[in-house]
């Protein structure tokens, strides 16, 4: 039964990635697709631990907490830098 | 492994997947920035804490002492999502995007985008 909820979870998790990356492609404008990429961040979080559970180590869980850590850093940069125009003033 | 414990996760595991792909399909398929801004920060973000809800039943199963790693992670996402959410909505002000009629509040946009920017 888990390794069938692994498998289903892994299918919702990709299309929503392929989702994604369909509206940073397509997406009218820029916050669109810096909306995009943090959710593209976000749902490769999620599918990170579900390969952790899956083959059943704790390894992974630090790459899964320094990818939040980037995207949120990265978004931010991105917010800041179309806002202002510069990063620090 | 026990059958409750075993059901319990993959019950978390489904749920969360859903919402991921529920958050993912009203960013690819809603038609203004601003409701688009809904689907990811809040369904997203549930679905995240879902899975990983589900990760620390199971490690702490597995292993025998109680994990919070994951809820780690799960903190620092509920802390940053409404950050970025809300320097995605000042930026889309900033830019002057448009807002459909059927979204609401077009009438508190005026005041808000008459504020300072950050």
């Amino acid at each position: 039964m888990l390794t069938a909820a692994i498998v289903i979870a892994t299918t919702l998790v990709c299309i929503s990635l392929i989702l994604n990356f369909w509206r940073l492609y397509r997406g009218p404008s820029r916050p669109d697709r810096i909306l995009a990429l943090d959710t593209m961040y976000i749902n490769s979080i999620a599918l990170i631990i579900l390969f952790g559970i899956s083959s059943g180590t704790a390894l992974y869980f630090e790459a899964a907490l320094l990818i939040a850590m980037l995207g949120f850093v990265s978004t931010a940069a991105m917010c800041k830098y179309i806002l202002r125009g510069d990063l620090i003033e | 492994m026990g059958f409750w414990i075993e059901l319990v996760v993959s019950v978390f595991l489904v749920l969360g997947a859903v919402f991921v792909f529920i958050g993912s399909l009203g960013l690819a398929k809603l038609p203004d920035f601003y409701t688009r801004l809904h689907g990811p920060t809040k369904a997203t973000t549930l679905g995240m804490s879902c899975l990983l809800i589900a990760s620390v039943i199971l490690v702490t199963y597995q292993q025998g002492y109680l994990s919070l790693h994951e809820l780690l992670i799960t903190l620092f996402l509920l802390i940053t999502a409404p950050i970025t959410a809300h320097m995605l909505a000042k930026t889309a002000f900033h830019h002057k995007l448009e807002i459909l009629d059927k979204t609401s509040g077009r009438a508190l946009s005026k005041r808000a985008r008459e504020r300072m920017a950050p």
